[in-house]
């Protein structure tokens, strides 16, 4: 981050992207209206999860008012209606990854079971023992441990890359990771405790120079970037819903089609199989084969709609707005004495990341949560990465685009009265 | 700013600034680590434990102010103490931090402990106010485990 003073850096903002008008989104979002002790809420959690929009929210009660009937069985008019309402939403999350194809796009409960899936249905397929897996060392839990459990599992050997002081992925001794025996990458898009955004598509390109596939986490790049996953060329690419705006319990894989056509399913069960005897099951073609059991309808067509919702927007909109907002925070943040911002690559995206000296994490945010300030205290699901900066943990304000400078103004306001108690 | 204060009380604040008996303990005969997997807060409290009476004992970790002053606190009232008299202490801190208040819990009892009475207000805190009592009890079993808060 390389920026001027904050105020100008607003000033500019008003100049250049008349357009956005947050005051108007974030009627949009109904929770964003209410007090918290009293105070106007000032939901910086966002990397946790975003708030809904309203048109979700009413897509997924309408869905129950009006449509529920079970996916894939349509006889009647309702399962009809539903398994369009359910496949249209996958249409729209193709186009919102760029995907080739509708069978690559598997619905999963988030980020953590398509990384399971592909750890557990592509990693037992194709790794044996002596194989090495290549993850970073800023993954979150579940781009880890997955991983963990798979190399137990077969014999595999789990390789980290490092990164600097600033929180940039070192990608000279990434090349050194790479050999004969690197079977697997799986890199996050943009790290959930720093907010770094890694350099991906070079990333894949070194992976694909060895033909080794990667998986990308996107969990927190979504939301924040418009992602191309044919111009990424990455393997497979995983998100969650509710953390783009859409309701819990849905996620999505992307992965391409020839790699999941050579994957076994992952579960069994309903909806997965074309025809079942006791002596043989026929699996279903993709993306079915990945999806036993009825899913979440639900979900599904909330998902659809928050990226409705985005799309009207602009994703590179989005982008720019938060940019801004990223630099005046920095700036704000950093003129705080006692702060220290942990996390300072030069590519960031929605996380400010940061420790006060001699306070906890916690009193910070307990003493945040009264000024009506929601932010994350703790490991971030990232212990590594904690131990990496040497600090138990932190504080983290995360933004998306229905934040606003005066905001920012409230946390930092809020900072000083955190130095103020402990004095 | 009122039940924040009630929290974040000056002897709290100052056994947080400076924590009695943070230290490594010379010939401790008891140990036990406690951790707690939401915050990362992380602890260590060993005893010298001498016909059944707190002869010593002394903490080490990191955490937040309410876990640090908690453990602090938890030391200076504990010292000399018998193992059923640290038993009683355990319950009677227990009760205080989950609210239960109409119970038959007198502050006098409790002493300077009271100060973490403001903590039961506060649901996320209950934990990091506890930890230091689930790892002292811990150690006086003597089973050499780690606790966990979840």
């Amino acid at each position: 981050m390389r920026h001027s003073m904050y105020d100008s850096a607003v000033a500019k903002w008003d100049v250049r992207h008349p357009s956005f008008d947050v005051r108007r989104m974030r009627e949009d979002f109904p929770i964003l209206r209410q007090k918290v002790h009293d105070k106007p809420l000032v939901y910086l959690d966002n990397a946790a999860t975003t708030q809904k929009p309203r048109s979700v929210i009413d897509a997924t009660s309408r869905y129950y008012l009006a449509e529920n009937a079970n996916v894939h069985r349509g006889i009647h008019t309702l399962s009809e209606k539903a398994t369009q309402a359910y496949e249209d939403a996958r249409d729209t999350v193709r186009r919102f990854l760029n995907a080739r194809d509708t069978r690559e796009i598997v619905f999963v409960r988030g980020t953590t079971e398509a990384i399971n899936l592909v750890a557990q249905s592509y990693g037992r397929t194709f790794l044996t023992a002596g194989d090495e897996i290549v993850i970073s060392a800023m993954e979150h839990h579940s781009n880890i441990v997955p991983w963990q459990m798979l190399c137990e599992q077969m014999g595999a050997r789990l390789r980290v890359i490092p990164f600097n002081y600033d929180g940039e992925l070192l990608l000279d001794e990434y090349e050194k990771l790479l050999n004969e025996r690197t079977k697997f990458v799986s890199v996050v898009h943009v790290s959930n405790a720093l907010g770094t955004i890694n350099p991906i598509k070079q990333i894949i390109e070194m992976a694909h120079r060895r033909n080794v596939p990667v998986l990308v986490d996107g969990a927190q790049a979504v939301a924040h970037m418009t992602v191309d996953v044919q111009e990424l060329e990455c393997d497979f690419y995983a998100f969650s819903g509710h953390k783009l705006f859409g309701p819990t319990g849905i996620g999505i894989l992307y992965g391409k089609a020839d790699l999941l056509e050579r994957m076994p399913p992952y579960q069994g069960g309903g909806d997965m199989i074309s025809a079942v005897t006791f002596e043989k099951t026929h699996y279903n073609t993709l993306p079915y084969k990945f999806e036993a059991g009825t899913p979440d309808i639900a979900g599904v067509i909330g998902l659809g709609v928050a990226i409705d919702y985005l799309s009207e927007i602009g994703l590179d909109a989005i982008t720019a707005y938060e940019h801004e907002l990223l630099a005046y925070a920095t700036d704000a943040l950093s003129a705080i004495k006692g702060v220290r911002i942990i996390g300072t690559a030069r590519e960031k995206a929605g996380v400010l990341s940061f420790v006060l000296d001699g306070i906890h994490a916690h009193d910070i945010g307990t003493i945040l949560d009264h000024e009506g300030i929601a932010i994350r205290a703790g490991h971030h699901c990232a212990m590594p990465v904690m131990q990496r900066f040497g600090v138990p943990a932190t504080a983290r304000a995360s933004l998306a685009f229905y934040n606003t400078k005066e905001e920012v103004d409230a946390l930092i306001r809020a900072i000083h009265k955190v130095i103020e108690v402990f004095g | 700013m009122s039940d924040l204060r009630e929290l974040y009380q000056e002897v709290i604040l100052d056994h947080n600034k400076r924590p009695r008996n943070f230290h490594k303990l010379e010939g401790a005969n008891r140990t036990a680590e406690g951790y707690n997997p939401l915050c990362g807060d992380q602890i260590t409290v060993s005893l010298r434990l001498e016909d059944d009476v707190i002869k010593d004992i002394s903490f080490q970790g990191s955490g937040c102010a309410i876990s640090k002053a908690s453990a602090s606190l938890m030391t200076t009232s504990v010292k000399g103490k018998t193992q059923a008299e640290a038993e009683v202490l355990f319950d009677r801190v227990h009760t205080m931090l989950t609210g239960e208040r109409d119970t038959t819990v007198d502050p006098h009892e409790l002493g300077k402990l009271a100060v973490l009475s403001g903590v039961c207000e506060f649901p996320a805190r209950v934990k990091c106010a506890s930890l230091a009592w689930h790892t002292l009890r811990a150690a006086l079993k003597g089973d050499g485990g780690a606790v966990l808060t979840e």
